[in-house]
Formats: structure tokens, sequence, C-alpha cells
């Protein structure tokens, strides 16, 4: 019993975690219609940048100080790598994107020379907390908690003001939008600023669970998090996170599996199947057709 | 066409074996100078990233799952071929193989196993195992083609993505590990230099580990381009180009799809093995979708639809990865004592991408964007394949010399 309660704790924790990266591609994807494979990149440099800003600064400054710099790297490679693309075929701005990828995963390589690199402990997130006789990590009980009130804050952006609207608009009908006086390329950089800030905030959850950070540890929580925002519906915020969260636990149950059935090397494929099932059987996802959704 | 590819042939081979003859050749002529490491290695990756055009750029698939398909030929031919005397050694962790003997073995006992015997048995069981390869990642290609070739472009390239990344997990499980050895690596088969014909001491008299991979992937290549050029090559290119309009025409959408991502993961598979003949090993960990991204910067950076241009982006990428930008990696002290900043190891990479960055974005044709090498002697056809074998030498003069040819270019089919 106590196994199986820890073992949902970290799967909506993971999931959590998840969501805040998730919700990044699904914006990104409903305006653009862009995989942007770069954002689980943007994700594994803010858990660099959280090692490298921690190492000389106190952790009450160095984290908005990683969400400041990782929003402005999603903004400089919008602008620099996407922008000129604009009205390129979508994929020659996905060889954009995986380009991206592949340069901020080089650099990552150059900059830690090649060594996992581990994770500093924050104070408050790392302590253990006694949950119905499981022993856990603050960060497991904040996380849900945390990603619900930021998505909750995020639909209140895009349903109640006008920058919102304009992303809605945008994600309707581009060029009409563009025709009504919306200024797209500001509605698109706010969306790659909200996405590099949530992404920032799981890299500092997700990192602190899991303290050691390769040049590699982004592309595979970015690719589950695209999968959680196809399964949800792609461009539904609220679809995004659910999915998340299913993927979460879904896989750390695969993970907690007793060692005998040696399946947890699965974890991963498990994702891919069930994206490949959703695109098969109901290719818009769980909320997909419902046009209010669409961001 | 084919005297361009003998000539080739001959000239890697003469190069290879200059050192055996002249022994006062310089040092980038010894057996283990980096030419010769970036001529297999280009070969292997040439021969993959044309595959990987034929579906990309020719038929307008945007598929990502070609590391899956290379690791699918990597096993099958490595698995086929490690002999039944390294079997023990090579399974030790789950006591044996499954499959007690290999196609080397099995041609062994009809040619015999030494001397000219030996050779033709290696040699066929070489071949039978690669083809095979082929024909595993075919096999498996149309099995995940029947429901994700339905799926539009993004959703293709993720769930093609996905299928490679589970074709991984399942070769790593341990329970499957009497076949595929688990996580671990299988080694011990025949690889390229497994073909240098040695005199009874062991002495190598011929080298021909340059000759072999530049040999099959010609021929695959070769291959590619001759089905680029039938009625199925042109009915790929009109359903890249409008979808609707080439159903219009008569044209089976969905067969000729199949066809092109069944026949491309043919030779994927082939790449496959051999890059496990390269490497000389196979071990499910190297075909990560990292390897997928790099042959598809590649085909990118030759051009998207160009077949000569995939072979010379390639031979220039491994060479610039394997050997000319080698020199970033390590810190370098200037004679006056000034010592270069930032070199250090994993500069080459991001130097590396940054170009990449900037030829896909200033240059998104590409070496050659979608038009062909032309030589003297190929009339109207596409020089292809071996055009190539030179670009390695001086790529960027071959690219000036067609964009000079532009005008006389005639408009393909």
């Amino acid at each position: 019993m106590e196994y199986v309660i820890s073992v949902l704790l970290s799967g909506i924790s993971v999931g959590g975690q998840y969501a805040l990266i998730a919700i990044g591609y699904t914006l990104v994807y409903g305006i653009l219609r862009l995989i942007n494979f770069a954002h689980g990149d943007v994700f594994m440099v803010a858990g660099l940048m959280g090692i490298y800003f921690t190492a000389v600064l106190p952790i009450t400054l160095s984290i908005p100080l990683v969400i400041l710099v990782t929003v402005a790297l999603g903004f400089t490679i919008e602008r620099v790598a996407y922008k000129p693309l604009r009205n390129a075929p979508r994929m020659s701005v996905m060889i954009s994107a995986i380009g991206v990828s592949y340069l901020l995963q080089n650099s990552a390589t150059y900059v830690t020379g090649g060594q996992p690199m581990t994770y500093p402990e924050i104070p408050f997130l790392a302590r253990t907390v006694n949950v119905f006789g499981t022993h856990t990590k603050w960060v497991v009980i904040l996380t849900p908690f945390l990603v619900l009130v930021l998505v909750f804050l995020l639909t209140q952006l895009i349903d109640r003001t006008k920058i919102g609207m304009a992303m809605r608009a945008v994600s309707k009908d581009f060029e009409t939008s563009r025709l009504m006086g919306i200024k797209i390329n500001s509605v698109i950089s706010m969306t790659f600023i909200i996405g590099s800030a949530l992404a920032a905030v799981g890299s500092v959850l997700f990192f602190t669970n899991y303290p050691a950070i390769t040049p590699m540890a982004g592309a595979m929580p970015g690719l589950k998090a695209f999968v959680a925002a196809v399964f949800g519906g792609i461009g539904s915020i609220p679809g995004a996170v659910i999915g998340a969260f299913l993927i979460g636990i879904c896989e750390t149950i695969i993970k907690g599996l007793p060692s005998s059935w040696d399946v947890s090397v699965f974890s991963d494929a498990f994702t891919f199947a069930l994206l490949i099932v959703i695109l098969i059987a109901k290719p818009q996802g769980l909320f997909g057709e419902a046009a209010t959704d669409k961001v | 066409m084919a005297g361009y590819i003998c000539l080739i042939l001959l000239i890697v081979t003469i190069l290879e074996n200059l050192s055996t003859f002249i022994p006062g050749v310089p040092q980038v002529l010894q057996p283990t100078s980096p030419l010769f490491t970036v001529l297999k290695k280009g070969a292997v990756y040439s021969l993959v990233a044309v595959s990987m055009n034929l579906l990309n750029g020719f038929t307008g698939l945007f598929s990502l799952g070609q590391a899956g398909f290379m690791l699918l030929g990597a096993y099958t031919y490595a698995i086929l071929t490690v002999p039944a005397s390294m079997k023990d050694q090579v399974y030790y962790l789950f006591g044996g193989c499954l499959l007690k003997s290999s196609l080397v073995d099995m041609f062994g006992a009809v040619f015999g196993t030494s001397g000219a015997g030996g050779a033709v048995a290696m040699v066929l069981g070489v071949l039978l195992a690669i083809i095979l390869a082929g024909c595993v990642a075919a096999f498996f290609a149309y099995l995940i083609g029947l429901p994700v070739l339905r799926l539009k472009s993004d959703y293709l390239a993720i769930a093609t993505l996905g299928f490679a990344e589970i074709i991984r997990a399942i070769f790593q499980w341990q329970k499957l590990g009497r076949v595929t050895n688990g996580a671990n690596m299988i080694k011990g088969f025949p690889t390229f230099s497994s073909f240098n014909i040695t005199d009874g001491s062991g002495g190598v008299v011929l080298r021909l580990s340059v000759f072999v991979p530049f040999l099959l992937a010609s021929v695959c290549i070769l291959l590619i381009v001759l089905l680029i050029h039938s009625s199925y090559g042109r009915a790929f290119k009109s359903i890249r180009d409008d979808e609707i309009a080439s159903e219009a025409m008569g044209i089976s959408l969905s067969k000729h799809k199949m066809l092109s991502f069944v026949i491309s993961s043919f030779f994927a598979g082939i790449g496959g093995a051999l890059f496990a003949m390269y490497v000389a090993n196979a071990q499910a960990k190297a075909f990560t979708s990292t390897m997928t991204y790099e042959i598809l910067l590649i085909v990118v950076v030759g051009g998207i639809g160009s077949i000569s241009g995939s072979v010379i982006a390639t031979f220039l990428y491994v060479a610039c990865s394997e050997w000319w930008l080698r020199f970033l990696d390590s810190e370098m002290v200037l004679s006056n004592g000034f010592k270069v900043p930032l070199l250090r190891n994993g500069f080459r990479m991001v130097v590396f991408s940054v170009v990449i960055m900037v030829i896909v974005l200033f240059f998104s044709h590409g070496i050659m964007g979608e038009k062909e090498l032309r030589l003297p002697g190929i009339n109207g056809r596409p020089a292809g394949s071996k055009g190539a074998g030179k670009g390695k030498k001086d790529g960027a003069a071959a690219a000036k010399a067609v964009k000079e040819e532009k005008s006389s270019d005639d408009q393909e089919d």
C-alpha cells in the first residue's frame, strides 16, 4: 500500500513536470503549427542555468534569474530561428527546430564538458515529508498544486486578457487575424515567452527530483510532453495537462512494476505506443475538437 | 555512370593500398589515417542519407524513423553473422545464443573454412546477412506503415520517431537477451577489415576495407537512382508536389507511399548493417533520435531532393566532424604563447551546429538544391552516387562547377 502511494505520488509529480513542458508545446503548435523540437532542450538549458546560477547566487535570487534567462532564450530562438522562416514550408521550420535542438545539445556538451551535472539541493523543495507512511520530497507534493495554479493563471490570461484573445484569434486563423490588425510577431513571441517560463519552472521541479543533468536530459521529457500535448488534443491547455499527468503516472507505474518482469525499459516506449494509438484512433486528441479550447 | 563508379572504387582501393607498396607515403595515407575513417563512415552514411532523401525529399513523407530501421538492420546482420565459435563469449550473460550457427558458418560448411573457400563463404554469408538485414527493416516498415502513413506531415514525423524509440526499447529488453544480447553490444562478427586479404602469416596483402563499403553503398545508391528515374520515381515526385493532383492522375497514394517507405527502410536497414560493420559492434544505445536528426541535417545540407547533394554533404559532414574540425576539440597554444580561447572538448560540435543552422536559415536549398551533379558522359542522367566520391575531396568546388553548369541543366522528366 505504501509502495502504491509512493508510486502514485511520484507519478503525479512527474506528470506535473511534464505538464509544464507540454503547455509550451501545445501553445506553440496551436499558433505556429510547429513541433518545437528545441523546447525540451530549452528545458535542459534551464536546468543547467539553475546549476550555474546557484553556484554564485543565493537560491531566492537565482530561480527568478533562471526563469528570466530562459524566457530570453526562448524569445531569441523564435526571433532568430523561426521568424525568418514564417513563409517557408512547415517542414523547413521543423528542420530549423531540430537544428536548434542540435545546437543547444552540443553547446551544453561543450559548456559542461559532457559530464553529468548535479543539480543543487533547494532546501525547501528537497526536504522530506511523511505522507500516509511514505517518505517523499516536498517537491513531489508541491508540483501538482503549483501546476494547477499556473494552469489556472494561464487560462485566465488566455480567456480574459487582450493578448489572450489575440492568441486565440491567431490560432484560429493566422492570415485573418493579421488582417484584423493583430501584431502576429508579438503574439508569437508571447507564446514562446510563456512556454519558456513554464519550462524553466518545470526544470527546477524536475531536476530537484532527478539530480543529474546531461546534455540529452531534455530530449526525452520534451518528446513525452509533446505526446501529452497530442494526447490531450494539440492546442488545448487542459488537455495537455491531463495528458501529461496520465503519462507521468503510467510511466512511474511501469517503472515500479516487479523487476522480475523487467519491463522498465519500456517506460519510454509506452509513451510512444500511446501516441500511435491516439493518432490512429482519435487524431484530434481528447479535447481537440472543441474549438474554443484552441489556443 | 557505371564507369564513374568503377573509377571511384579503383581510386579508393589504390589510395588504401599505397602504403603497402610505397613504404614512405605521407601520414595521411597510412592505414590509421583519418582519411580512411572518413571514407568508410562516409560511404555508410551516404547510403543512409540517400535512403532518407528518397522518402523525405522525393516522396515528401517527413519520416524520422531512420535510426530505428538502421537498428533493425544492424541487429539482423550482427545476430546472423556472429560466428558459432564467438557466440558463447558474446552472449555470456545469457548463457549462449538461441541461434547456434551463423550464415558464414553455414556457407563455410559448403565451401570450407580456410583459404579461398573460406573467403567465398564469408562473402556469401555477409552478403546474404546484409540483404536479410534490409528485408527485416523493410518488413517492419511495412507493418509500421500500415497505420502510420495515413498521418500528415509532422504527425507522421513524430509517429515514426516514436516507432524508432519503441524498437530501440524492445531490443534492449533483457528477456530477449538470448537473441539480442539485451542492452549489451553484439560483437565479433565480420567487419570491413575482415575483407582485407592476408597471407599465411597474417600480414595484409591487399586492403579492401574501404573498397567494400564503397562497393555496397554505391550499388545501393545506384539502385535508388534507377528507382527514382523509373515510373515509380516519377509517381513519388508527383505525390511530393501535389497529392490531390497525382491522385487525380490515377496514382494510388497509399500504394506508392508504402512502396517508398518500405524501399527507403530496406536501404536504411542495409545502411544499419554497414554501420554495424563500420563500428564493429551493434548496440541499441547508438541508434537514438539524435542519429536520425544528424542524418536529416545531412540531407538538408545537401539539398532535399538531390541524391548527389546528399552524398556530397555526407562526405563533407563526416570529413569535418571526424577530421578537418578535430583541431577545435583540443587546446591550442600559438608559437608566441597565446592560448587560443574557446578551444576545448566539444567546441567542434558547437561550430558545426552553428554552421548547420546558418545553412538551414540562409541557404535553405543546401549545396545542390534539387539539382544533381552532372559529369560528362552521363547524358540527361544525374551523376548521382558517384560524383560524390570526388565531392569528398573538393565538394565545394564540385558544387560550384554544378552551379556554373546550371544553364545547361534541363528539367528532370
